[in-house]
């Protein structure tokens, strides 16, 4: 009887002293990023002398100056990122999900073991391939395209999101396929017309992964993009970071911030999305 | 009653156009089932053989040659293997490698299980801090927190102004340390325990409630709670998130080549294994070397996946598998 009266108590104060932890906790995490924010802000000559959060001068000048910076602006470099980005969403929403389709439901020989092929080469690090890769595309004539960054994702290789739409096709009842087969409805219509709007919530995770990793992609990109005019934002920054130096962190910090911004955007419009597509499905982010 | 009509409306037109060759187009039907089946996999296909297989057959072959693009390859035989074993470079890569993983996936792995089970005590607010914790795993890999960390942890960078605040001075820059560079590293891969924390906390739901009831009834206290039902109940999850993030960091490459200006420096403290791959194959194009210790690390990865597997059955606990 006593245990009862006595529990309440401990319980709340521990957990306003969890809220006090966790709240010390995500300042500590997003200090360094409201730091950049706040740095972008201020005069050169100040964000080294002042470590405060709240700009003492405000200034819009690192963005103005950071904008052509390297000649070419950075609207350029924003506008290649997005083409190479949308591409790439186009490329691994079509293929992948037609591939899941068909190791989820089509009849083909060999099915089990192709789908094992598939697993496996979800673990190949991109690393390994990439000097014969670089080799066909240089053959290819498509050095300084977009097309080494954008067609592979036509080709399906992103087969992480294959096994992500496959599962979410398997939860799917099969009587679907039998009264669309009665019906007389052949496999692309199909798949068209009733197993591409069964699955938006999964090619939805996909598009946004799809975004957000070839937005934030750096080695591909500095393997096949030389040429200024077409670089992305990633390759630009670096190249901003290399030819400035320490010198002028408020520009880069300008800079890096406006190459966020989408990114953030999606986080915000896309959350609960982003956080269940990782919760199920244990993509990496 | 108007679907048993409709099917039986339908079913004898069905029936008698099919009739009349109904063995052919019974083999025609399959063959055509078939033949869709291939048509959606075509582009995977493709993929398959031209971007995945073909080079890693293609690297093997080139991991025997001598080839610098200008002139054709050149076959040397195992040389670039051994020569390896006499790069300090790419001993000290190797090294590198393995010290950040061993340092960055256990501390992010600890701490992401440490924020999940904090969040998982039904507090308010849940929503809100899962997406917070989470933004750094966002942004974490983009070139331009690179750039931000090289700032936070240079000379005059904001962890040293921290510092002097507390009257520690003259720290220098950690980055351009030989012997603290990695570790900032490692705090930038930790920093992103989003994403496995989220898995945690999925995993930790699957959890019931009822086990920890019974324990409490049988008198087990926080710690025996945890030890004796979150971690062997987790075990799937922490396997899985452990092989990911494994096999995320051996592949690392973005934030030691900004912070070092694409040379693993100072001294080689931040060559990461990709990084050298990267320096030899399009710094050096020595294509041959560059193939040789792409294959190397494939070994090591396949490797690394089988032993855990293999081992995953003495420390792994499904429990459907009773």
């Amino acid at each position: 009887m006593k245990l009862y009266r006595v529990e309440p108590t401990p319980i709340r104060w521990q957990n306003l002293l969890l809220h006090l932890c966790l709240v010390a906790g995500a300042l500590l995490m997003l200090y360094p990023l409201i730091w950049m924010l706040a740095a972008s802000f201020k005069p050169e000559d100040l964000i080294l002398s002042d470590p405060g959060l709240w700009p003492k001068q405000f200034t819009l000048q690192n963005y103005i100056e950071g904008w052509t910076a390297l000649g070419v602006t950075f609207g350029t470099f924003f506008w290649n990122s997005f083409l190479v980005s949308t591409g790439s969403v186009i490329g691994n929403v079509l293929t992948c999900s037609m591939a899941a389709y068909a190791f989820a439901r089509l009849k083909v020989q060999l099915r089990t073991f192709w789908f094992a092929v598939m697993l496996c080469s979800i673990m190949l690090p991109y690393h390994a391939i990439v000097v014969p890769q670089f080799l066909l595309f240089k053959q290819l004539g498509w050095v300084n395209t977009y097309l080494p960054l954008i067609v592979p994702k036509f080709l399906a290789t992103d087969a992480f999101f294959i096994f992500l739409i496959v599962q979410f096709i398997r939860t799917l009842p099969r009587e679907l396929d039998e009264a669309a087969k009665i019906d007389g409805c052949g496999s692309i219509q199909f798949f068209w017309r009733i197993i591409i709007p069964l699955i938006l919530p999964a090619l939805a995770a996909t598009a946004i992964f799809t975004f957000i990793w070839a937005w934030s992609d750096f080695f591909g990109q500095l393997i096949f993009l030389n040429d200024p005019k077409i670089y992305t934002l990633p390759i630009a920054l670096r190249t901003f970071l290399d030819g400035t130096g320490t010198s002028h962190y408020g520009q880069l910090f300008a800079m890096s911030i406006f190459s966020l911004v989408p990114i953030f955007i999606l986080f915000l419009v896309c959350q609960r999305l982003l956080i269940q597509g990782i919760s199920t499905s244990g993509l990496k982010g | 009653m108007s679907i048993v009509q409709a099917q039986s409306d339908q079913a004898p037109v069905r029936a008698e156009k099919s009739l009349p060759k109904k063995r052919k187009s019974a083999a025609r039907q399959n063959v055509k089932e078939y033949l869709v089946g291939y048509l959606f996999l075509l582009p995977w296909f493709i993929g398959l053989f031209a971007l995945t297989l073909g080079p890693i057959v293609g690297s093997l072959y080139l991991s025997f040659t001598s080839y610098d693009i200008l002139s054709a390859p050149q076959w040397i035989g195992i040389r670039n293997f051994i020569d390896m074993f006499f790069d300090m470079h790419f001993l000290n890569a190797i090294y590198v490698t393995i010290l950040y993983v061993v340092l960055s996936v256990p501390l992010k792995l600890a701490v992401a299980l440490l924020i999940a089970v904090a969040l998982n005590r039904g507090l308010r607010g849940l929503a809100l801090y899962r997406s917070i914790y989470y933004i750094p795993s966002l942004v974490g890999g983009s070139v331009a927190i690179a750039i931000l960390w090289q700032q936070i942890f240079g000379g005059d960078g904001i962890v040293n102004q921290g510092l002097s605040l507390i009257g520690i001075h003259g720290m220098g820059s950690w980055i351009a340390n030989p012997d603290t560079a990695i570790y900032t590293l490692v705090i930038l891969s930790a920093w992103q325990f989003g994403s496995p924390m989220l898995i945690f906390l999925a995993g930790l739901r699957q959890i019931s409630q009822e086990m920890y009831e019974a324990a409490s009834i049988d008198g087990a206290g926080r710690a025996s709670k945890f030890f004796r039902i979150t971690l062997p109940l987790l075990s799937p999850v922490i396997f899985f998130n452990l092989i990911m993030q494994v096999i995320a960091a051996f592949q690392a490459f973005t934030p030691a080549f900004i912070v070092s200006s694409g040379n693993g420096g100072p001294y080689d403290s931040t060559l990461f294994y990709t990084l050298y791959i990267y320096q030899q194959g399009f710094g050096y194009y020595h294509m041959g070397y560059a193939s040789a210790m792409a294959w190397a690390l494939l070994m090591v990865i396949a490797l690394f996946t089988a032993i855990s597997f293999l081992s995953s059955r003495y420390w792994v606990f499904y429990q459907d598998e009773r």
